[in-house]
């Protein structure tokens, strides 16, 4: 029994990751229409960030805000060269985000190396529920929850996320009351930064990240995000519970790893099962 | 002057969509622009709003303009409250009381999605989000599409009574001329990207080769409303 505890606690806490990184998809998509391929790079960007200024001598904490504040920058640049010239369909700018997690991973790996890293975290144990589980990863799971409710009051109480969501429905509308729709856009590749360096952040002390990394984590993500429809948060976030769950159980009782593989096999059930109420969009 | 359009031509590629277009706005004025469809109108719109740039010709706007877009082309995931809210992005203040002081029956639906709304009640919404720009001009572009003609009235009567009591000039640009020469004292016919007629409606109106050719048979009896 303390078993599956540990299985699902742990499944929680990659659920944690898996939704930061699904709602920065999320948030890009509803903005510009753009699935951005390179989410997966932030995610590894956070991680070797951390590391990076943990060693430069930046205190705990310190070390970690500012990754994800470099990560955050990082997005607005991926963004700039993804939808900065007006005009560009999104299924260029989908392919130029691609494009963007290759030159990602050549960059880390002529700074970083081809090693996985995983700085120090959280250390400790914690017995919930008769299981051993790491604090890190309740951390983890904390602070996506925590995240993400931030997110959803700043999309509904905040003018700037107001704007957001006035860009993503009616861009013309939008561009009509004087609301600048690049920006936004520019915007929402920001937060996507933000949101994938701060899942890097949290979950390298507990599974290493190296630069081959992104690809399982952006999968992981779309489907946590298809699963909330491309469309909500907090969707996606119980998208990416069932995922991690369902991750971690098949990890311990079938022994070995098929994250990935269920990631697919989810996106593929959920868009067979949905397939009819579809807009032609979203099936592309 | 208010508005000050100059021999303004718009292109798409070669298609030409306006050829020469001349016509004012004064401060409190109400003005229509009718036409058939195609005739040019939406690039008119698009032009005076400054999101259209124009081949040549000028248009010179002094004060606030804000448009009332054609199709509503509401803020649908957001409330009622918010899409007012947003009409004023370009302003400090956020503050909707006095639109919903004119048109109170927003004031019940605040709450409510856009996209839940019926197409007369997004008009209202369309049109206070207009309103919370503060514009000396309000450009409205196809109220009464889509609308029961009942419906369509009425909201003529709020942008009467707006230009009543605040001045507001309103450039009604309409297929329903009817409803355009009722609230309006002074018209333009657009076809074909050129103005073809101008002048008092109580004129346009009686003018039979004008009626005729680009009135589709408008009869004044029903402009009496």
């Amino acid at each position: 029994m303390s078993d599956l505890a540990t299985y699902l606690l742990s499944g929680l806490a990659l659920a944690g990751s898996f939704a930061l990184v699904g709602s920065g998809i999320v948030v890009v998509y509803r903005v510009t229409h753009v699935l951005n391929f390179a989410q997966g790079s932030f995610v590894v960007f956070g991680a070797f960030l951390s590391q990076t200024f943990r060693q430069l001598g930046l205190p705990p904490g310190l070390s970690e805000l500012a990754a994800v504040i470099v990560v955050g920058l990082i997005g607005l640049v991926v963004g700039g060269v993804a939808i900065g010239k007006p005009g560009t369909h999104p299924m260029t700018s989908l392919l130029i985000t691609l494009g963007m997690s290759l030159v990602a991973a050549a960059v880390i790996i002529a700074v970083w190396g081809q090693n996985p890293v995983s700085p120090a975290g959280i250390d400790g144990t914690v017995r919930l529920f008769g299981a051993e589980i790491e604090t890190q990863r309740l951390v983890t799971l904390a602070v996506a929850v925590v995240t993400l409710a931030a997110m959803s009051l700043l999309f509904t109480r905040t003018d700037i996320g107001r704007a957001l969501t006035a860009a993503a429905s009616n861009p013309r509308a939008a561009r009509l009351v004087g609301i600048d729709t690049r920006a936004m856009g520019l915007l929402s590749f920001a937060i996507a930064g933000v949101l994938g360096g701060l899942a890097g952040v949290l979950i390298a002390p507990t599974t290493a990240v190296s630069v081959t990394s992104d690809l399982p984590f952006v999968l992981s993500a779309l489907a946590a995000a298809v699963f909330g429809g491309l469309r909500s948060p907090w969707m996606t976030f119980v998208g990416a519970l069932v995922l991690g769950v369902t991750g971690q159980l098949v990890a311990g009782y079938a022994n070995g790893s098929y994250q990935t593989q269920i990631a697919l096999i989810m996106m593929l059930v959920i868009m067979i099962a949905r397939s009819r109420s579809f807009t032609a969009e979203e099936a592309k | 002057m208010m508005l000050e359009v100059n021999d303004l031509v718009v292109r798409y590629g070669s298609a030409t969509a306006l050829d020469g277009i001349s016509l004012r706005v004064d401060p409190g004025e109400l003005v229509a622009l009718v036409g058939p469809n195609g005739a040019g109108k939406t690039s008119l719109v698009n032009a005076v709003s400054g999101l259209v740039r124009p081949a040549s010709g000028t248009v010179r706007v002094e004060g606030t303009v804000a448009q009332v877009p054609e199709g509503r082309q509401m803020f649908g995931d957001l409330s009622v409250d918010d899409n007012l809210r947003l009409g004023a992005w370009r302003r400090r203040s956020r503050r909707t009381d006095a639109v919903y002081e004119l048109l109170p029956d927003l004031q019940r639906l605040r709450r409510q999605r856009a996209d839940t709304l019926s197409g007369g009640q997004q008009q209202m919404v369309a049109v206070g989000r207009a309103l919370m720009a503060e514009p000396d001009l309000l450009v409205v572009d196809e109220l009464s599409l889509g609308l029961a003609p009942l419906i369509a009235a009425d909201l003529v009567r709020h942008l009467a009574a707006l230009n009543a009591d605040r001045g507001t000039a309103v450039l009604l640009i309409e297929q329903e001329v009817g409803l355009a020469f009722g609230l309006c004292s002074r018209a333009y016919v657009l076809d074909a990207g050129r103005i073809v007629a101008e002048g008092p409606t109580a004129q346009l109106a009686a003018a039979p080769a004008v009626r005729a050719a680009y009135l589709g048979g408008f009869d004044e009896q029903e402009n009496l409303s």
